[in-house]
């Protein structure tokens, strides 16, 4: 079986009949979805919980004869799918919550004129940031953009919801959004598969249609709200569980609903507390929020990041509180329902539900833990090192890092490192040697550059490099370039050029040489993009790193921006693709800690593949992980570490 | 194809190691397999950024009639299955109860800070000792030093379902699982990961048999 991002199984979601019950993750079932709505264009960039809703829909496409692209971005990506919908085609865009700002701008104006093709955006937020930067709440972002949003709590869901979602935006005629989380994307349940829809369509766009963004149009967007919460009324995705009648009731949004049915199973409460599950929740619908809470004395709220249902209902009690009586409502925003990082931080899961309904109802629960003293427990976990995040072995950024804080070092005048996103965020980090001095979102790292070099006049003298990954230089680096060029910049923008979108499964980008369904396309060079801006322009190897900081150093003497290129594949993809020579160290030369080399190999560099063996006390390669990039031949100050048959 | 049964529900099973390890196709091949003997199966994986090298465990949940969600309780797993000592200590735990059966792969992965000299890495020997003492069953399998024997240090993870299958502690039959490996294994790959699963299997057969 081929692998396909991060996805092993990818294949039952169109291997198997309509009525077959199979295991697929949550972005597989929302991929399947599409299918089954019969999506005639789907435009994504990749970013994590999201991406595999696209990689696997760019692997069926032919199939099913449709269009399938990653895009340069996430704006581009929605425009591309708008289009679509304008034809009357039906359009699934996906992102990564971040990416929904980048989009934003595009979304909120082009909710205002409509759509017609139903156009559905799939968003994936990161409660806990298991692969994010930020906690991100995308709910108050289709609300405060008027655009209508389902969240599923189950694998199941993901799939009818994002069907349904195509419906639905075809009715109101403007975008629709599903909601899902890290717990719902890149969790596996079982689905029943259902039929695939035969949407034969064309496009079709004459020119006395018009879509155009004029503020008039607000009062068109209300009715389509209202219209929305009418059909949200009515749909299959707000429902109730447990006692009919309770003065304990919990509302709930997204995975919450699993969480705080097994919370009330383990209390044995299932007769005594009411769950309501509203998977609409925007507009949520009034009047199914109103008649739970009628009769509620008290009212837990469960949603994953922040409290958006527990803000919509609060607001609905205000207006009706004379006919609902007194309730008292715990949630995030009033603090009482919390995780370890606080109220508003972090994923719900099980245990935080239970504690809040022993908190609300006395009942005994006792965990059982393995048999440990408090005490004892905190010494054990004490006594465990605590796992950073490391780079690959033979990972180039590790090389760039390397090559980028020795040559500031060289230079000596406290050289500034303005970071980005991708794998090479880890420059923040101690696998990264703490390189970097900022770190914010996709393409902030040049602007921020940009902004320090035109420091001068207030006594700021420090050279200023950024690092920018490939798929991010064509995503959001290009705009602050041009805008240093103009306004006469100084700092070196280096390109971390892997080759592939590397952090999110190795999507390609426009400078991969293949496109979304693996045809070959144009490579759109990054040496020819900057060389046309007017920039001094070189490419360099990271993995010849002498020669490499010799480049940063010249780089960084000349005035004005420039760009500097370091080019090696993605050790991870490399090494699927082919074993390199194997590095090995010669015994002989290795004199371990009598060295003086304070164990670079393993201590200062640390690529996981070199590693101390502690019964020779000297220094080892481990074979099975190494991907012979030879770096730390290079750098072992002792000649030690050598290519097998170099001996 | 008879369905085999299952000791309680929902059994809760944590795979945990670290990122690169191959976790998520075992969680593929447990859930699968689940799936196969006519479970509900949920699992909640981690991946993207803390694949790089980062701790990543997955939960897996097998059951019958509620459903349930993605994440474990504390206390509740009944399976703890660590590609890497350090980690399945860490999760053995928060998550473990008297009655869990812990199988762990002896080979540690040192974190950067026990590279860089900023920790301490505690003696394996007393952790897995003191293991012993809090929950039912430890099984300590050579996973990454058999795998090595076949040349290829990265069916470990297979090894270990190998000795997952041994172990007794899924009702699921050894042919089970490896039915599910065929399908989810590259074909190059799947003689290969077969001999792995043996490997770990008659490992696990054999500390049983001395104990």
């Amino acid at each position: 079986m081929e692998r396909v991002g991060n996805l092993v199984g990818w294949q039952d979601i169109v291997r198997e009949e309509p009525g077959k019950r199979v295991l697929l993750n949550g972005n597989e079932a929302m991929a399947r979805g599409a299918l089954e709505a019969g999506v005639h264009f789907v435009s994504a960039y990749p970013g994590s919980p999201s991406s595999e809703v696209t990689d696997v829909l760019a692997q069926v496409s032919e199939n099913f004869n449709f269009y399938v692209e990653w895009s340069v971005n996430e704006i581009v990506a929605l425009e591309g799918a708008a289009g679509a919908s304008f034809a009357g085609l039906r359009a699934l865009c996906t992102m990564k919550a971040d990416g929904l700002n980048v989009a934003y701008d595009f979304l909120t104006s082009m909710n205002l004129g409509g759509c017609r093709g139903g156009l559905v955006l799939v968003v994936a937020d990161d409660p806990f940031g298991h692969s994010s930067l930020k906690e991100y709440d995308s709910r108050f972002l289709a609300a405060a953009a008027w655009v209508p949003a389902l969240e599923p709590s189950t694998v199941q869901e993901a799939r009818d919801m994002v069907k349904w979602a195509f419906y639905l935006s075809e009715q109101i005629k403007g975008p629709v959004m599903v909601r899902s989380v890290t717990r719902v994307s890149h969790s596996r349940g079982i689905i029943t598969l259902g039929d695939i829809e035969q949407t034969v369509r064309e496009a079709d766009f004459r020119p006395t249609r018009q879509f155009h963004t004029f503020t008039r149009f607000h009062q068109e967007v209300r009715e389509r709200l209202k219209q929305a919460e009418e059909l949200f009324a009515v749909s299959p995705f707000n429902f109730s569980f447990g006692a009919e009648k309770a003065d304990l009731t919990i509302f709930t949004c997204g995975p919450g609903w699993l969480y705080a049915k097994e919370a009330l199973t383990s209390l044995q409460l299932e007769d005594q507390v009411k769950i309501v599950r509203p998977g609409t929740p925007f507009p949520l619908p009034k009047q199914f929020i109103l008649s739970h809470l009628n009769g509620a004395k008290k009212v837990v709220f469960i949603e994953e990041t922040r409290p958006f249902l527990e803000e919509k209902v609060l607001a609905f009690y205000a207006l009706h509180s004379e006919n609902l009586g007194q309730i008292k409502f715990y949630g995030k925003a009033t603090g009482h329902v919390s995780g370890i990082r606080g109220p508003e931080c972090g994923e719900m899961n099980t245990d935080i539900v239970r504690e809040v309904l022993i908190g609300l109802t006395g009942r005994p629960y006792h965990v059982p833990i393995v048999s440990l003293t408090k005490e004892e427990k905190k010494s054990l976990q004490a006594s465990l090192p605590p796992r950073d995040y490391m780079l690959c072995p033979g990972c180039p950024h590790r090389a760039s890092f390397w090559v980028v804080k020795s040559a500031l070092a060289l230079e000596g005048n406290n050289g500034i490192v303005t970071g980005d996103i991708g794998c090479y965020s880890m420059g923040a980090m101690e696998t990264g040697f703490n390189l970097f001095n900022t770190l914010h979102c996709m393409g902030a790292g040049a602007g921020i550059a940009g902004g320090l070099s035109k420091l001068g006049a207030y006594g700021f003298k420090q050279p200023v490099v950024t690092m920018v990954g490939d798929s991010t230089f064509y995503h959001a680096v290009i705009p602050a370039l041009i805008n240093g060029r103009w306004n006469k910049a100084n700092y070196l923008c280096i390109v971390l050029d892997n080759g592939v979108t590397a952090m999110t499964g190795h999507q390609p980008h426009p400078g991969s040489g293949k496109n979304a369904v693996g045809e070959e396309a144009e490579v759109v060079s990054i040496e020819e993009i900057a060389k046309s801006l007017g920039f001094m322009v070189k490419v360099s190897d990271p993995f010849r790193y002498n020669q490499a900081i010799q480049d940063v150093l010249e780089f960084i003497r000349m005035p004005g921006l420039k760009v500097l290129i370091f080019r090696q594949p993605c050790a991870l993809a490399a090494s699927r693709e082919q074993k390199r020579r194997k590095v090995v160290v010669r015994q002989e030369l290795c004199r371990g800690d009598a060295c003086g080399c304070m164990r670079f190999c393993t201590a200062v560099w640390g690529c996981p593949a070199n590693v101390w063996d502690k019964e020779r006390e000297a220094a080892a390669i481990d074979p099975a992980i190494c991907v012979g990039c030879g770096v730390c031949i290079d750098l072992c100050p002792a000649g030690a570490i050598v290519w097998e048959g170099d001996e | 194809m008879q369905t085999e049964s299952l000791l309680k529900e929902p059994v809760n099973l944590i795979i945990t190691g670290v990122g690169g390890q191959g976790n998520i196709l075992v969680s593929e091949i447990v859930a699968q397999t689940g799936c196969r003997q006519k479970y509900n199966v949920v699992v909640g994986e981690s991946y993207g950024l803390s694949q790089r090298g980062g701790a990543v465990s997955s939960h897996a949940r097998l059951f019958r009639h509620q459903e349930y969600g993605p994440i474990i309780p504390l206390g509740k797993a009944d399976i703890i299955f660590g590609f890497e000592p350090l980690e399945a200590v860490r999760q053995a735990v928060d998550y473990g109860h008297k009655n869990s059966c812990l199988i762990i792969n002896s080979h540690p992965v040192y974190p950067i800070g026990v590279r860089r000299g900023k920790n301490k890495v505690p003696s394996l020997e007393l952790l897995f000792k003191k293991l012993r003492e809090i929950v039912a069953e430890v099984l300590i399998i050579p996973a990454t030093k058999l795998a090595g024997q076949l040349g290829e240090a990265m069916v470990q993870n297979v090894g270990m379902v190998g000795a997952l299958a041994g172990s007794g502690c899924l009702p699921f039959r050894a042919d089970s699982f490896i039915e599910v490996i065929k399908k989810v294994v590259p074909p190059k790959a799947r003689a290969l990961n077969e001999k792995a699963f043996y490997l770990g299997l008659e490992e696990v057969q054999k500390i049983k048999s001395l104990k």
